[in-house]
């Protein structure tokens, strides 16, 4: 309004050439004017912000967060780091299984998962993908200790200090005075709390010698890998504690690997050259052969391919999973048969709301025709009726409808009593769609009345007179009259009916039994039971956006500030 | 004002229609006694029998409708006890009425002159069509109430209770659910979260409705939409989203975790109602008072306020049933340590423990009552004081 008004000022100036019009304190009005404005626009946002915050912190963010985790997959890179680095170069349409390198990254990674106790929940999550998954990493997380054994067994008989927890620590950290790899160090950090998620910047009282870390790369970073373990989960000081079996196979692979031992002159120089001289003449350690020996899975494609498709930080296979696919040899793919139930559930749940929305439109709209058309006093008295179901508690409702609609129930004893049924042969009407659509539509009937009422109550009836004087039927008159004014009432009780029917919870719980339930229910099953929470994830966005495509719709017919409630 | 003319009608009209009425009465009486063809004659004979008698030979309405309440009241009683003397009495006080209602001609009382017979049959069959909506609306909420005084630990109707008998019925459940621990530990967990998440809500959204009442607000539209959107998401993917959410932030189980989750459920309620109450706020009153010298604080407290609080009441009251209604936020943000009512009820529906349950619910439909009072009342006084502002 004020910015029409300062136009017609300015233009007023123009005209009588007398420059700009002033304000009582000097300034030009048009500056004053655009002050004031933006004083009171800031003003409004002030009072707006704190709420606009409250909201994004508590609902929004919890939303995004939802919505990342359906992509989010992370867990497989955090826990076989390098199993997923030497993955990439494998071909899974070969037919066959990786080479040793894979095998021996997989070594490292899974004895230190098994360590931290995370393989299962890897597991777990790539048993989503692969049925059988879950059981070989928990067998094999035990047996991972094994591998190797002989090895470490010849490098102990050997000399007894490779089993002395001080000569390690001597051996690694390379002595007090010693150049120092902290670099090294701060990487296995990362990769720890990558793993479990808790917090590893602690002081530890191990660094790793800069000389041995470049002599044996890999048993530094598994020692500083068992250190850091040590100290922050077990609570224990490293040099009192003897290395992992990871840690003494690294040290063999790394001798094997020829290590120059020729010009290292730190700790233990000469029982490394020892342990050098003993192993140059023994086979390799065959890796992939002790994982086959493990679990022969370890050999199958598939699991592979499932570990290589599900190496990225982010997936869309649970939103594959959502619409029944999954990510097969060339792309995605459709789920067998018998794994196919989201799609269904989706339609059913689609199918029930719409059902539903039909049922209330039929109740609601003879209800609120009547409700407009009454005198104002029988008409409060009759709203009672349908405001008292919507105030009251969605579980005494839902609750009295169990009551109702059970074999031993009310409507039953009723019919039974008057003989329409046997007593025998009493109805089934609860734990089926039946009883899902009953109680929902009595739930959400007032939700349906309420716009329809207050958009019937402005139709002026004199237009239907008029139709009826002009010779118009009963009919005529209310189809080609009537009906079209109370269109917009039906569209928005019925988007809004229809949003709140497929996102229902409780009731389909409580009366729908296992025919009867819809998407939610399935979403609320995989967060508590089954713990996959990336699908329920991807399942929830799914129905999010069907939702927000629907309030979109209704935001332009209704307008969201004409919402109104009682 | 009405012009139509209310005249007698002919008992070979009124005796089909009545005797129809009693048929189709008799019908369930019969079928319930044995006989359904039986009851349908009886019940037509005996709806013709006493319209010709009240029409014809005896036409003292209050004596008439007076004599049929009761014999029949007594009738039901012989045949079936103290339940089919209530039936009786029911049925007495009906048909007394409708055949007088009828004979009259009172029933074209207030339809328009023209109107004709079949229009007259179509609007009272669309009475009747509502009239079963409306029981379709309110029975289930009306039959739990008689189920939560059962002495036995059914969620149907007793024998004991439909022979009206005292010993069917009992304050059993009510006992229990003031005596268990498991229920009044809900009980007070519900009330202690309600009112702090509803204080939140409606003082963030008291705020922010006024905000978003002036003129010049940028982004009106989609900051609206942000902050309706807790009423719109489908509670399921709230709760699964607060559950990651509140995980991260170590809020998951705690009872300040359920009170945020809560106050953030129940802002659209408060800012529809306020925004609500706010378009007939008239601005010139703050000008005036600022005119005359009051600061702001002063102004809301003392001016605004006191116009806009039949709204903040009515939104405070839809924010705190939310909470105290919500289920499935709290199943998923909440622990066991945060059980509410209505969490207890659904575990109860889930398992089918006892009738206790009901007992809660007529508990709550009693609260819902009184506050859909007060809600109406506040409506109504808001506006009468919107009437009462200028412009």
């Amino acid at each position: 309004m004020p910015q029409k008004e300062f136009i017609n000022g300015d233009k007023m100036s123009d005209t009588t050439d007398t420059g700009p019009v002033l304000a009582a304190d000097g300034r030009p009005l048009k500056r004053s004017l655009n002050r004031a404005l933006r004083r009171q626009k800031l003003r409004a946002l002030g009072l707006i912000a704190p709420l606009l915050i409250f909201v994004l912190v508590t609902f929004i963010a919890p939303i995004a967060d939802m919505l990342f985790r359906s992509v989010e997959n992370q867990i497989v890179s955090n826990t076989l780091p390098g199993t997923v680095q030497q993955l990439e170069t494998w071909d899974a349409t070969s037919g066959e299984a990786p080479g040793e390198a894979v095998y021996e990254a997989l070594y490292y990674d899974l004895f230190l998962a098994s360590e931290a106790k995370e393989h299962t929940r890897l597991g777990t999550r790539l048993n989503y993908e692969e049925t059988g998954i879950s059981s070989l990493f928990r067998s094999s997380g035990r047996k991972v200790d094994d591998v190797g054994e002989d090895y470490i067994d010849a490098l102990e008989d050997l000399n007894e200090a490779w089993e002395d927890e001080a000569f390690w620590y001597s051996l690694m950290s390379g002595g007090e005075d010693a150049a120092k790899n902290s670099g090294l160090l701060d990487e296995e950090r990362e990769r720890l709390s990558g793993l479990t998620g808790d917090d590893y910047s602690a002081d530890i009282g191990f660094v790793p010698g800069q000389d041995i870390s470049q002599l044996l790369p890999n048993t530094a970073r598994a020692y500083s890998s068992f250190a850091l373990f040590t100290v922050i989960e077990d609570e224990d000081v490293v040099a009192e504690e003897e290395p992992w079996e990871a840690v003494k196979i690294a040290l063999v692979q790394d001798i094997k690997r020829g290590a120059d031992m020729s010009g290292y002159e730190g700790f233990g120089a000469e029982e490394l050259r020892a342990a050098q001289d003993m192993l140059q003449g023994q086979p390799d350690i065959a890796f992939k052969e002790a994982f086959l020996d493990i679990d022969e899975d370890w050999g199958a494609t598939d699991n592979w391919r499932t570990m290589q498709v599900y190496s990225p930080p982010f997936t869309a296979g649970y939103f594959l999973n959502a619409i029944d696919m999954q990510n097969g040899l060339d792309g995605p793919e459709a789920r067998p048969e018998n794994q196919q139930i989201y799609i269904m559930l989706f339609k059913r749940t689609l199918f029930m709301s719409l059902v539903i929305m039909g049922s209330c439109i039929l109740l609601a709209y003879p209800v609120s025709y009547l409700l407009s058309n009454l005198p104002m006093r029988s008409a409060n008295l009759l709203m009672i009726l349908v405001l008292l179901p919507f105030w009251t508690s969605l579980l005494v409702r839902t609750s009295a409808w169990k009551v109702m609609l059970q074999q031993q129930g009310v409507i039953n004893d009723t019919l039974v009593w008057l003989g329409l049924v046997d007593d025998a042969s009493r109805l089934v009407m609860i734990n089926n769609q039946f009883g899902t659509i009953v109680a929902m539509t009595h739930i959400l009937l007032p939700f349906m009345i309420l716009p329809m009422y207050s958009v019937m109550s402005t139709i002026p009836p004199s237009y239907v007179r008029a139709a009826r004087s002009l010779g118009a039927t009963n009919w005529t008159s209310f189809w080609r009259v009537y009906f079209p004014q109370s269109v917009p009432g039906i569209g928005a009780g019925s988007i809004l009916v229809f949003i709140l029917a497929i996102g229902y919870y409780i009731t389909p719980e409580i009366v729908g039994g296992t025919t009867g339930t819809f998407i939610s229910n399935r979403i609320a099953y995989h967060i508590s039971s089954s713990l996959n929470w990336g699908l329920a994830a991807a399942l929830g966005s799914i129905l999010l956006a069907a939702v927000l495509i629907l309030y979109w719709a209704y935001d332009k017919i209704v307008g969201i500030d004409n919402v109104k409630l009682g | 004002m009405t012009i139509t003319v209310i005249e007698p009608k002919p008992v070979s009209f009124v005796a089909p229609v009545v005797a129809a009425a009693g048929a189709f009465a008799g019908l369930f009486v019969g079928t319930a006694q044995g006989s359904a063809l039986l009851g349908v004659i009886g019940g037509a004979i005996i709806g013709a029998a006493l319209t010709f008698l009240f029409l014809t030979i005896f036409r003292q309405e209050r004596a008439a409708r007076w004599i049929t309440t009761l014999g029949m009241a007594a009738a039901g009683f012989a045949f079936g006890g103290a339940m089919g003397g209530v039936i009786g009495l029911a049925f007495g006080w009906f048909f007394g009425w409708f055949i007088f209602w009828l004979g009259e001609g009172r029933y074209r009382a207030k339809l328009p002159p023209y109107t004709t017979s079949l229009q007259v049959f179509y609007h009272f069959l669309f009475r009747v069509i509502c009239g079963m909506i409306f029981f379709f609306l309110i029975t289930p909420i009306v039959v739990v109430m008689p189920l939560s005084f059962n002495a036995e630990n059914f969620f149907t109707f007793t024998p004991e209770m439909l022979r009206l008998d005292p010993d069917g019925y009992s304050l059993k459940h009510y006992r229990d659910f003031f005596t268990n621990d498991d229920w009044q530990q809900a009980m007070w967990n519900s009330i202690s979260i309600a009112p702090i998440a509803t204080l939140l809500s409606v003082s963030f959204g008291t705020l922010a409705a006024i905000g978003l009442s002036s003129e010049h607000v940028p982004f009106r539209r989609p900051i609206m939409a942000i902050l309706i959107s807790p009423m719109i998401v489908p509670l399921i993917i709230s709760a699964a989203g607060m559950y990651f959410f509140y995980s991260r932030l170590g809020l998951q189980g705690t009872f300040w975790g359920v009170v945020l989750a809560h106050a953030a459920l129940g802002i659209p309620f408060v800012i529809i109602t306020v925004t609500a109450t706010l378009v007939g706020f008239d601005r010139s009153l703050t000008r005036a008072a600022a005119n005359m010298g009051a600061d702001p604080v002063t102004t809301f407290f003392r001016v605004q306020m006191p116009l806009i609080l039949p709204g903040v009441i009515s939104g405070g009251l839809f924010a705190f049933i939310t909470s105290f209604d919500e289920v499935v936020v709290v199943l998923f943000v909440g622990s066991a340590g945060q059980k509410t009512l209505p969490w207890q009820m659904f575990t109860g529906l889930r398992e089918q423990i006892s009738p206790t349950i009901l007992a809660v619910a007529t508990i709550l439909v009693a609260i819902s009552i009184c506050l859909l009072t007060t809600v109406e009342l506040l409506r109504r006084r808001s506006e009468r004081l919107r009437g009462m502002s200028p412009g």
